[in-house]
């Protein structure tokens, strides 16, 4: 897993958080790094699905089915995303 | 634009039941996005009754075929209506008819890949506005003889039964996001190919039918608008349109 405590890090994970927050309709402070989307957040395919497109608009990304099938907990969207954005 | 209006985009729009399904659609109170692939004048025509009727409408040519155009296609609809789409109609369609023993590859290709593919391709773009809107309707026009075949057309037939496939599948899968599906399988419709049977033929064909008379498309759009808007507990259906053929 990535270095989350510095500053980019921080930005980072509060941006996807608020995208968490919008598409499942959750409050932020269940959007810990280590919630999992469908067994702590509620998720079902389709909205990890919808997550993922969200993901891919918010940072200009197209995220391939084999690494989004991985992106089950919100820390491994953070990791993703640092790693691949531009 | 206004974007308080609901938009339905309907594929193969410039004639027979596309036209009337768009005219409908205005006619409803819906903006309408008129795709044609080859009739560019005939979509025209179909924009310029509905703008002079004081609806609005716009004219986008697009082969349902090709992945490309279809993306294409969506971004410029998307654009255009404020992206909102309330509505798909997925009924461009195409025959390349022949006794199965003889059909070609590619005869067999152009009509999957237009009826079949094309209605998957513009589903899957049409789905995403509709989940962010947590609503939409899309209608597949399949045909009775997805249902019960017709020699001479095998690569319809399956191409029109593949559709209802589609349906039922994209209904389980978007029913939670409020977006239902259904097809229409309509019969013989007043069109240019019923218009061109001989007269004996025809004879043979009303007899068959309960109603003794054949379809108008209008009649096929009624349900179109109907399904749209006045069925909100409907989908996963396939609803015949057959004046009684199946009887």
């Amino acid at each position: 897993m990535s270095e989350t405590g510095t500053v980019s890090g921080q930005e980072l994970f509060e941006r996807i958080r608020a995208i968490v927050v919008e598409k499942l309709g959750v409050t932020a402070d269940v959007v810990t790094l280590e919630a999992s989307f469908q067994e702590d957040l509620g998720a079902d395919s389709l909205d990890t699905v919808e997550l993922v497109m969200a993901v891919e608009e918010a940072f200009d990304l197209q995220i391939p089915d084999e690494a989004a099938e991985g992106l089950t907990t919100v820390a491994a969207v953070v990791s993703y995303v640092e790693a691949n954005k531009a | 634009m206004n974007q308080e209006q609901p938009v339905a985009l309907v594929t193969g729009a410039g004639r027979g039941i596309g036209k009337a399904v768009a005219l409908a659609f205005a006619e409803a109170g819906y903006t309408v996005a008129v795709n044609y692939g080859r009739s560019a004048e005939a979509a025209a025509e179909v924009v310029g009754a509905i703008v002079a009727g004081g609806g609005v409408a716009r004219a986008f040519g697009a082969d349902v075929a090709d992945p490309a155009q279809v993306d294409s296609l969506f971004t410029e609809v998307l654009a255009w209506s404020g992206q909102r789409l309330d509505v798909l109609v997925n009924n461009a369609g195409i025959t390349r008819d022949g006794l199965a023993l003889r059909l070609t590859n590619e005869a067999w290709d152009e009509v999957i890949d237009t009826n079949l593919k094309g209605a998957f391709l513009c589903a899957r773009s049409a789905v995403k506005p509709m989940m962010k809107r947590r609503s939409g309707c899309i209608l597949n026009m399949s045909s009775v003889v997805g249902l019960d075949g017709q020699a001479g057309q095998a690569n319809y037939a399956a191409s029109k039964a593949g559709l209802v496939g589609l349906t039922m599948a994209l209904a389980k899968e978007l029913g939670s996001r409020n977006i239902r599906v259904n097809a229409i399988a309509p019969g013989f419709i007043v069109s240019d190919m019923t218009e061109a049977l001989d007269q004996a033929v025809r004879d043979a064909l009303l007899q068959r039918l309960p109603l003794s008379r054949f379809g108008d498309p209008a009649e096929v759009a009624d349900l179109c608008v109907f399904l749209a808007t006045r069925a909100p507990y409907v989908t996963g259906q396939v609803i015949r349109v057959d004046g009684g053929l199946h009887l």
